[in-house]
């Protein structure tokens, strides 16, 4: 018997966007049993090849074949020929059932009505087929991003799909949901009987690691590699990303000898919409040192940062920087006073604190910074200093190495990478004591990520503190001199965590989901 | 999903619009109301939200279509936006070279004047006209018309009827803003109530002292209902739509009122004694019959019972509200006015002095 | 760069387009040729000196209020109350300048009543600022509720400014008068056009270089990009709407100068015909831009005028409708253009970004 032909197959693709290749001619093939992992850096292609294959955009080029049959994609043709997209963002009706959701389009009827008994039947049973326990009668509403993730893949199944296609499906769990996944989606294909296939776009190398059977990774487009998974190693996966070779970035040991407490937060107490949410955190950071915080998304993470910026009000407690006459009492200080005391902020949600996507590079650099290019002797009146901002912007995007390098592209212009090194430029240039980053390099690519964290260890061999706000075990590992686990609004324990000598993942993770310190 | 927009699209959609725009063009269809050869062009400019506001302006815009109808002249009208379009509207009739201009109301009078000087050669008229200055009033220029109205010989008979149909001897006076050509009616009203019913008495009042007493009906209504509490029969205003509270005081009271400039029987049927006309049709028709024979004069032309330009409305036997003998004696003291025996004072001083 | 030059005069080309026809489809509907409409609308407004200066006399007020609307609007603000500002600046104007003794000089005389007008407007505009701020009631409520106060309150005061058997104030003095265009070029005589105009355009210059040179307009465009990104930079977000707010109201009462001290020189009840209304959509036909505004204040200008003009023709009604005609296809044309620059490298990238990049509470 000749092998089956793939479910879905590209064959020279090309998709075009203006003058802009998005594609230009990838040829990618998935065959049942195969998990294919898509990597590449932000604006490599990606969702524009998921796209492609799914007929939401149409081809410039190239030819899509389903079960080895050419056809014009249109997503009625994917989805009668077994293809299943889950989007990134979830497409689901929050006041409905599991149930609802998932037949939604499909529904079992008896006498022309709704058969909700049969429909919460046949869900359970696709549930615990594939290991995806939940129960169909709950409200989307009430689940967790985590659970309701699980819903959009039962909701592909439930339709019959063999070929998953899936967007990033881990960007938003925690790292014990991401591993439970990707254990599903590893079961789902290697079930002989289901011949089914699985296409995968992600950012995180060891998850490429865990599943795939094979990584194909793009670049500006083009598809620059096509390699089993087992023999290459993440450093390869990464190179063939980027297109160079990545420094690894290091730790060097902190100097000997006490320094100088640049941030001190004592006791803080800060309530949002009622809910106590950071309940009596005290922490210390010193000078050329970088403190992480681990822990759970919504353990007050978001609060702690806003509070010490001064965005939330305070309760109780006080936020004390270093200033040139010892420590300075700023909890009741504004946004701007402290700004200027030498804090700085390199927000978790770069479009909605960092950005405005409609300036162009050179004023996204001045947000916060007005005083130092602004000259004038009525304080309203000021001037900007545009030949000075120019050519600071010019020096920024070098360092940074900011892809396209013009001061005048909008905002909007640019990569997700690229944005994020553009807050941290931002954010960095003006040699601040404190630097809060909060999930510095969420959703961005390995260059960046490289770029970001050398330029964060660069801060603090400088001598900033840097209070690091993140998800990633991986990043506080690499970069924090201490760790604090924050839960619940509470400092459950603070670990050292010298280069040669780092915390235990485990150990952290235990500390995360609230066990004992 | 939307269709996209593509650049052939979007040339196609522009191309589709010329087209349409020139095929619209080259429809050949000439106007209906060009000017017939050799007749007189004359222009109409309404106050500013003035058309169709059933007394002065769609007054003069009756007498125009008189005119058009009778003496077969070429008319144009103009609704001004705003303010400023008076004057413009003015401007732009008498740049295209008609033979008379009319402006209604009062607003025109300081517009008109400076037109009327930048274009000798085109005649001009304003209704209403009232324009001082320290030395007090203005005459227009040579080749405008000012228009005006004896209101107070109007007020007179309507206050000799409120009189005869008051068998409490008592009728009141509604008067909007407190200014001199208000106090014409009272002046004239209280004459007419004195004379016909020297015991009478004649209470008084103002909306008030700004342009807002025109546009008050509720304070019109409290004052007619103080004045039918005092004992009135009949009340006449002089006060713009304020005088819309005033019938509403008679309907309520089930007394009489008085309307004033155009016939408001519709708005209270059954509570309306009379109402005192401005004939503003009448004046603008005279006007341009002028213009047309060639005796058009400049300054000031009044227009009082004799001329036409006042009157008050008697509609019997459909309205039974005023009976023979009122009329009779009425229509007596009417000619005793047109022939100069009677003069009727335009203050309240000279009805009252001291 | 060159195409989406061409995609931004899409619009708003469609927009003429169908106004025309429309113009034509209703001049025909109602007996009349297109032809002699157009031919009348040309000589009423740009085909003869008169028709020039009504328009830039008509287009002043407009430049002010659009440029008032416009201000706020970058700052995220809508202003209702240019209305409102517009005619408590020229109430203003016109008091100070009747007020002041009869022999002031020009220099002295101009400045305290444009003060006088601009911060009547800006004390309007600040109190809807401090409403937002301090109570957090929408600007758009209280401007619009601060147009019917000072409605009724022009209504009040008037009976005790008013000249007597008039609607209009006392004039200014002499000093405080803007001369007339036609001062300076005969030919526009007996229109209204007024130096005030030329104030307009430097204030729409101001306006101009505030926003795209000063930190004051970097404030306020970043507060109106993005509000949470501002105060994250340390924008004093109540102050800034607050100021700026006032600054769009004293702009919008600078436009009571044109017809205050440049035409009649005196306050006269309801001169401004909703020209504060219209400022709202000459805004936004403009993009908020000023130079935008202005060009759309132009438009409007030449339509209210050109509406005069073709009066003879058709109804008053009909230049209404081509008005709401013009905006309507503005708004429709708008999305079918986005899609397109949709479409462009640059902004077909971010789009895919953003869906990239919204993970995350």
């Amino acid at each position: 018997m000749s092998a089956p032909p793939p479910l879905c197959e590209a064959v020279d693709l090309s998709v075009r966007y203006g003058s802009l290749w998005a594609n230009r001619g990838v040829s990618l093939a998935v065959r049942p049993g195969e998990v294919v992992a898509l990597v590449g850096e932000n604006g490599a292609g990606k969702s524009t090849l998921l796209h492609a294959l799914y007929g939401l955009v149409p081809l410039d080029g190239g030819q899509v074949r389903y079960h080895g049959q050419p056809v014009v994609p249109s997503p009625q043709r994917a989805i009668a020929a077994g293809l299943g997209l889950v989007h990134q963002h979830f497409m689901l009706v929050p006041p409905l059932t599991v149930a609802e959701n998932v037949i939604l389009g499909q529904e079992p009827r008896k006498h022309g009505l709704l058969d909700r008994r049969r429909a919460e039947e046949e869900v359970r049973a696709l549930a615990v087929r594939h290991g995806l326990a939940i129960d169909p009668r709950r409200p989307v509403a009430d689940l967790s991003v985590g659970e309701a993730q699980r819903v959009e893949i039962l909701k592909v199944l439930y339709r019959g799909a063999r070929l998953l296609i899936l967007d990033e499906p881990t960007a938003v769990l925690t790292p014990a949901e991401a591993e439970g996944m990707l254990r599903v989606l590893r079961q789902l294909v290697s079930d002989p009987a289901g011949g089914r296939g699985l296409l995968l776009v992600t950012h995180k190398l060891d998850e490429v690691m865990a599943v795939a059977d094979r990584v194909v990774v793009l670049r500006q487009g083009e598809l620059v590699a096509s390699l089993p998974a087992q023999a290459c190693s993440p450093a390869e996966i990464a190179r063939a990303m980027v297109g160079r070779e990545l420094q690894p970035v290091r730790r060097h040991p902190r100097p000997a000898g006490p320094a100088e407490v640049a941030l001190a937060v004592h006791e803080l107490v800060v309530e949002r919409d009622g809910v106590r949410r950071l309940d009596g955190v005290t922490l210390q950071v010193r000078a050329g040192e970088v403190l992480g915080i681990a822990g759970v998304e919504g353990n007050g993470q978001t609060e702690l940062c806003a509070a010490v910026m001064g965005l939330l009000p305070v309760r109780s407690g006080s936020v004390q920087l270093a200033s040139a006459a010892g420590l300075r009492d700023i909890t009741h200080l504004p946004v701007r006073a402290r700004r200027e005391a030498g804090l700085a902020w390199v927000p978790e949600d770069r479009h909605r604190h960092g950005l405005v996507l409609d300036f162009s590079l050179a004023d996204n650099l001045l947000l916060g910074h007005e005083g130092a290019f602004c000259t004038g002797w009525l304080p309203w009146l000021q001037v900007i200093d545009r030949r000075r901002l120019l050519r600071h912007g010019r020096q920024l995007l070098d360092e940074y190495d900011i892809q396209p390098p013009e001061v005048q592209a909008p905002a909007r212009a640019l990569s997700g990478g690229n944005q994020q090194k553009l807050v941290v430029a931002r954010e960095l240039s003006a040699q601040p004591r404190v630097i809060l980053a909060a999930q510095p390099t969420r959703g961005v690519d390995v260059g960046a990520i490289q770029t970001i964290h050398a330029q964060l260890l660069g801060a603090r061999d400088r001598g900033a503190a840097v209070l690091l706000v993140s998800a990633e075990l991986d990043e506080l590992q690499k970069l924090a001199d201490r760790i604090a686990v924050l839960y619940r609004g509470r400092i459950r324990a603070v670990l050292d965590n010298p280069p040669s000598c780092p915390v235990q993942r485990a150990r952290l993770g235990e500390l995360m989901a609230g066990g004992m310190a | 999903m939307a269709r996209p927009a593509t650049p052939a699209r979007c040339i196609a959609i522009t191309l589709a619009l010329v087209a349409l725009n020139a095929g619209l063009l080259a429809v050949r269809w000439h106007g209906r109301g060009a000017p017939a050869e050799g007749a007189l062009r004359v222009g109409l400019v309404f106050d500013v939200g003035g058309r169709g506001d059933k007394s002065f302006n769609d007054a003069a815009y009756a007498g125009v279509a008189r005119a058009q109808a009778e003496l077969g002249i070429y008319a144009e009208f103009i609704e001004p936006g705003e303010g400023s379009d008076r004057e413009s509207g003015i401007r732009l009739l008498a740049a295209r070279g008609f033979d008379l201009v009319i402006g209604v109301g009062f607003i025109f009078s300081d517009d008109m004047i400076g037109v009327a000087r930048d274009y000798p050669q085109v005649r001009f008229a304003c209704v209403d006209y009232a324009k001082f200055d320290e030395h007090g009033f203005v005459l227009p220029p040579p080749n405008m018309v000012a228009l005006k109205f004896r209101e107070e010989e109007g007020s007179y008979l309507v206050g000799a009827v409120a009189a005869l149909r008051s068998p409490a001897r008592t009728v009141g006076f509604v008067g909007g803003m407190d200014i001199p050509l208000i106090r014409k009616f009272e002046a004239g009203y209280r004459a007419g109530v004195r004379r016909v019913c020297p015991d009478c008495r004649v209470l008084v009042a103002y909306a008030g002292t700004s342009s807002d007493a025109f546009k008050n009906p509720a304070r019109g209504k409290e004052l007619a209902l103080a004045q039918y509490a005092a004992g009135a029969d009949v009340v006449f205003h002089a006060a713009g739509s304020t005088g819309l509270g005033v019938f509403e005081a008679a309907r309520e009271r089930g007394r009489l009122a008085i309307g004033v400039d155009a016939d408001q029987w519709d708005e209270a049927p059954g509570h309306l004694l009379t109402s005192m006309t401005k004939q503003v049709d009448v004046s603008v028709l005279e006007t341009i019959r002028a213009v047309r024979e060639g005796r058009f004069q400049g300054g000031l032309r009044v227009f009082g019972l004799r001329e036409g330009g006042v009157d008050y409305v008697y509609d019997e036997p459909r309205r039974g509200m005023i009976p023979a003998d009122v009329r009779a004696q009425v229509e007596a003291l009417r000619a005793e006015i047109i022939a100069g025996r009677v003069r009727v004072p335009s203050t309240p001083a000279e009805v009252d002095p001291g | 760069m060159r195409t989406t030059l061409v995609l931004r005069a899409l619009p708003p080309l469609w927009a003429a387009l169908c106004a025309l026809a429309a113009a034509s489809a209703l001049t025909l509907l109602h007996g009349e040729s297109p032809r002699e409409l157009y031919r009348l609308l040309w000589a009423g407004t740009w085909g003869s000196a008169y028709g020039i200066g009504q328009v830039l006399f008509k287009a002043t007020p407009l430049l002010f209020c659009g440029l008032g609307v416009a201000m706020a609007l970058r700052a995220g603000l809508f202003n209702i109350g240019a209305e409102g500002q517009i005619t408590v600046g020229a109430f203003a104007a016109a008091l100070s300048g009747a007020a002041l003794p009869a022999a002031t000089p020009a220099w002295l005389a101009l400045p305290t009543v444009l003060l006088c007008a601009f911060g009547a407007g800006a004390a309007l505009g600040a109190v809807a600022g401090l409403f937002r701020w301090l109570a957090g009631a929408h600007e758009v409520i209280v401007t619009m509720m601060l147009n019917f106060v000072v409605r009724a309150a022009m209504v009040g005061l008037g009976g005790h400014v008013f000249l007597r058997e008039s609607v209009h104030t006392a004039p200014v003095v002499a000093g405080a008068e803007l001369p007339r265009l036609s001062r300076y070029l005969p030919a526009l005589h007996g229109s209204a056009a007024n130096a005030s105009l030329l104030l307009g355009l430097l204030v729409c210059a101001g306006c101009a270089l505030l926003l795209s040179r000063t930190r004051a307009g970097f404030v306020l465009r970043t507060l109106g990009s993005n509000e949470e990104a501002a105060r994250a930079a340390g924008v004093h977000v109540g102050r800034t709407w607050t100021w700026a707010l006032a600054l769009a109201g004293g702009v919008a009462g600078l436009g009571g100068t044109n017809f205050v001290l440049g035409y009649k020189h005196y306050y006269e009840d309801g001169f401004s015909g909703g020209v504060g209304y219209m400022g709202i959509a000459v805004a936004v036909l403009g993009h908020n831009r000023p130079l935008g505004v202005l060009l759309a204040a132009l438009l409007f200008g030449t339509l209210s005028q050109g509406g005069l003009a073709v009066h003879a023709l058709v109804p008053r009604e009909l230049i209404d409708v081509l008005t709401a005609v013009v905006l309507l296809t503005l708004a429709a044309s708008q999305p079918a253009v986005q899609r397109l620059l949709q479409a462009q490298p640059g902004a077909r990238r971010e789009k895919e970004q953003d869906e990239k990049d919204k993970e995350g509470p």
